[in-house]
């Protein structure tokens, strides 16, 4: 049934290969990195454990610089079709290392890890490759290619969710997210068998222009597109596939929480506006049988309940991790919105808010290690009286919950502005959706502003010291996000700036 | 009845539905993680049984190409799952999913 390749086609596959890999250096870098964490830690063995975070440290800076050469090459196809590097891509590379940047960081910090007597031998080699596995995520523009990237980045997040290995919560945790996260890979799979049975194509661009040409049955492709966004959503954490977060982000290590929180969801937004704006067809007319319409309404619907059941039940949440886990589903209803638009405003204020994320989350997830490591509670409870004697981080923690609710003069209130003011220029249906967003947003206010009202306005019911002294590597972090939080709040043009660098797709048929 | 006759695409998109239905129903009933994670097993091999299907009938390779990376990603799946599983049953002596719920809100 099959041929043999001839000579010349090997000949011709040999050079591709070789070609593309010269557009494909930082992730070849990573992997590297990857390679030198783990001989490290054979080598030194697991005791010397802030050698290997050095390491990871000064690896994933180092990886900015080849992504940084990457701007002279985008748009371009590579790997036959599998893999692209355009501006989308490169933007979210940067924000991946970021992110690994600011875990590695949160881990040093955080005593709830660095106390485990067995050493942390793999954990920093499994950060890395959770952000390898993402930067891939954010530029697979193939089936195969997507899979393999999220198995990568969720295999990964399950080890390093049960790290704590001798702690009941965290096993939970891992196992939750670990049934969880098989059954909605399984569901995407099954999608993605159905949605290659009705093209006979993988890449994602090809899917969309045989859908186009050669029609489809609309509920098979429904079928399927429910299946795939059962996958995705289950990355991003929105309802109804939202079930797993707040017990692995409680049960979870509070650094490994705040990268899942951040980079893991992010990943998932970068796959989905992929996924959405190329691969599902949009037709030029918007009546109610374009399978992007469909998309748009089944969005739609995961927003609204996201943003409501979030800020809702995170009310009479007791727990800060549990906390940020009910608001981080309701982030993901926000950044939603701003999918949903589907336009290059609409896609800016994603990124944007993206990056706002990035700052105030890693931020409060900080402020949270910091306290953790001084009370070894996470209970907003023993939270009272710590604003007077941990003064920079009572302060800082003030700084990023404001941002999260969206007040000025933040850079949440910037991307919560720019993700309304697109839905508000978009017009009809959107105006209401801006609406139900606003008001959410304003239930958030009390359960955030809970923290530093037990930091500041409520006494400790036991004997504190006057002041408590919390290392000078967390404090320093804790100040450069806090200052940027703000700095960018008001000086917010270099952000915008870079997300809208960051909105041209490969493939896009949109704008 | 050419439908008994000679076997057809349907007939192996039939058999991938009934293995994914399994699977599924394995995954909301059973609770034994192991038995939860064989229901994931076997929602993947559905969506094998679909991608080989579909390939043979295509006369694309992608299919079976995908079809042998859906094995790998399940091995890799189940050496990760099954470490979990042993560490749950080393943490709470049982490997009861329902009965494992420490987290309130």
């Amino acid at each position: 049934m099959y041929e043999l390749p001839s000579g010349a086609e090997i000949q011709n596959i040999v050079t591709v290969l070789k070609s593309s890999a010269a557009y494909y250096i930082p992730e070849i870098y990573l992997s590297v990195l990857f390679l030198v964490l783990i001989l490290a830690d054979l080598i030194f063995g697991p005791k010397k454990h802030h050698l290997l975070s050095v390491t990871s440290l000064i690896g994933l800076v180092g990886s900015l610089w080849f992504i940084w050469q990457q701007h002279a090459i985008v748009g371009q196809e590579i790997f036959f079709g599998m893999y692209v590097v355009d501006e989308f891509a490169i933007f979210f590379k940067y924000f991946f290392v970021l992110s690994g940047i600011l875990t590695v960081l949160l881990s040093m910090s955080s005593d709830e890890l660095n106390s485990r007597v067995s050493g942390l031998g793999e954990y920093y080699v499994l950060v890395v490759g959770m952000v390898i596995g993402m930067v891939m995520m954010a530029s697979s523009t193939d089936l195969v290619m997507i899979l393999v990237s999220m198995e990568l980045v969720s295999l990964a997040a399950y080890v390093l969710t049960g790290y704590l290995k001798r702690e009941k919560r965290s096993t939970e945790a891992s196992l939750k997210y670990l049934v969880y996260g098989a059954v909605s890979s399984g569901l995407m799979i099954y999608g993605f068998s159905i949605l290659y049975g009705l093209t006979g194509e993988t890449n994602i661009s090809e899917i969309s222009s045989v859908l186009l040409s050669r029609g489809y049955d609309p509920v098979t492709l429904m079928i399927a597109s429910i299946m795939i966004l059962a996958g995705i959503g289950y990355k991003v954490g929105v309802v109804p596939f939202h079930f797993w977060s707040p017990d692995v982000y409680e049960g979870a290590p509070i650094p490994v929480t705040a990268f899942l929180s951040v980079a893991s969801k992010a990943a998932g937004f970068a796959l989905l506006i992929r996924f959405f704006y190329v691969a599902v067809p949009h037709g030029a007319e918007t009546g109610a049988l374009t399978p992007g319409s469909e998309w748009l309404l089944l969005l739609m619907i995961l927003s609204v309940a996201s943003m409501i059941y979030g800020n809702v039940v995170a009310l009479w949440q007791k727990n800060v991790k549990r906390l940020l886990a009910y608001s981080s589903i309701a982030h993901g209803g926000y950044i939603l919105l701003g999918i949903i638009v589907m336009d290059e405003l609409g896609t800016q204020a994603t990124l944007f808010y993206l990056l706002s994320y990035l700052f105030m989350n890693f931020g409060a997830f900080l402020v949270a290690v910091i306290i953790a490591n001084k009370t070894g509670s996470e209970n907003i409870e023993d939270y009272r009286g710590l604003g007077r004697r941990m003064p920079l981080a009572g302060a800082a923690m003030t700084v990023f919950l404001i941002s999260l609710v969206g007040l000025p003069p933040t850079v949440g209130f910037i991307g919560k502005l720019m993700i309304f003011s697109a839905l508000l220029a978009k017009g009809s249906v959107f105006v209401w959706l801006a609406l139900v967003g606003i008001l959410t947003s304003v239930i958030s206010l009390y359960y955030y502003m809970l923290i530093p009202l037990n930091m500041y306005l409520r006494e400790s019911k036991q004997l504190l010291p006057d002041t408590i002294k919390t290392g000078f590597l967390p404090q320093l972090v804790t100040a450069c996000l806090m200052l940027l939080t703000l700095y960018f709040g008001i000086f917010f043009t270099p952000l915008s700036d870079f997300a809208h660098f960051a909105v041209t797709l490969f493939g896009n048929q949109l704008y | 009845m050419d439908f008994f006759n000679t076997i057809g695409l349907n007939h192996y998109l039939v058999i991938s539905a009934i293995l994914f239905g399994l699977g599924l129903f394995a995954i909301v009933t059973r609770k034994n993680a192991i038995v939860v994670l064989m229901g994931v097993e076997l929602v993947l091999n559905a969506a094998n049984i679909n991608l080989l299907a579909f390939s043979k009938y295509n006369g694309g390779m992608e299919g079976v190409m995908f079809g042998l990376f859906v094995i790998v990603l399940a091995a890799a799946e189940a050496a990760i799952a099954l470490a979990i599983v042993i560490n749950m049953y080393k943490t709470f002596n049982t490997v009861d999913v329902s009965s494992i719920d420490s987290m309130k809100e």
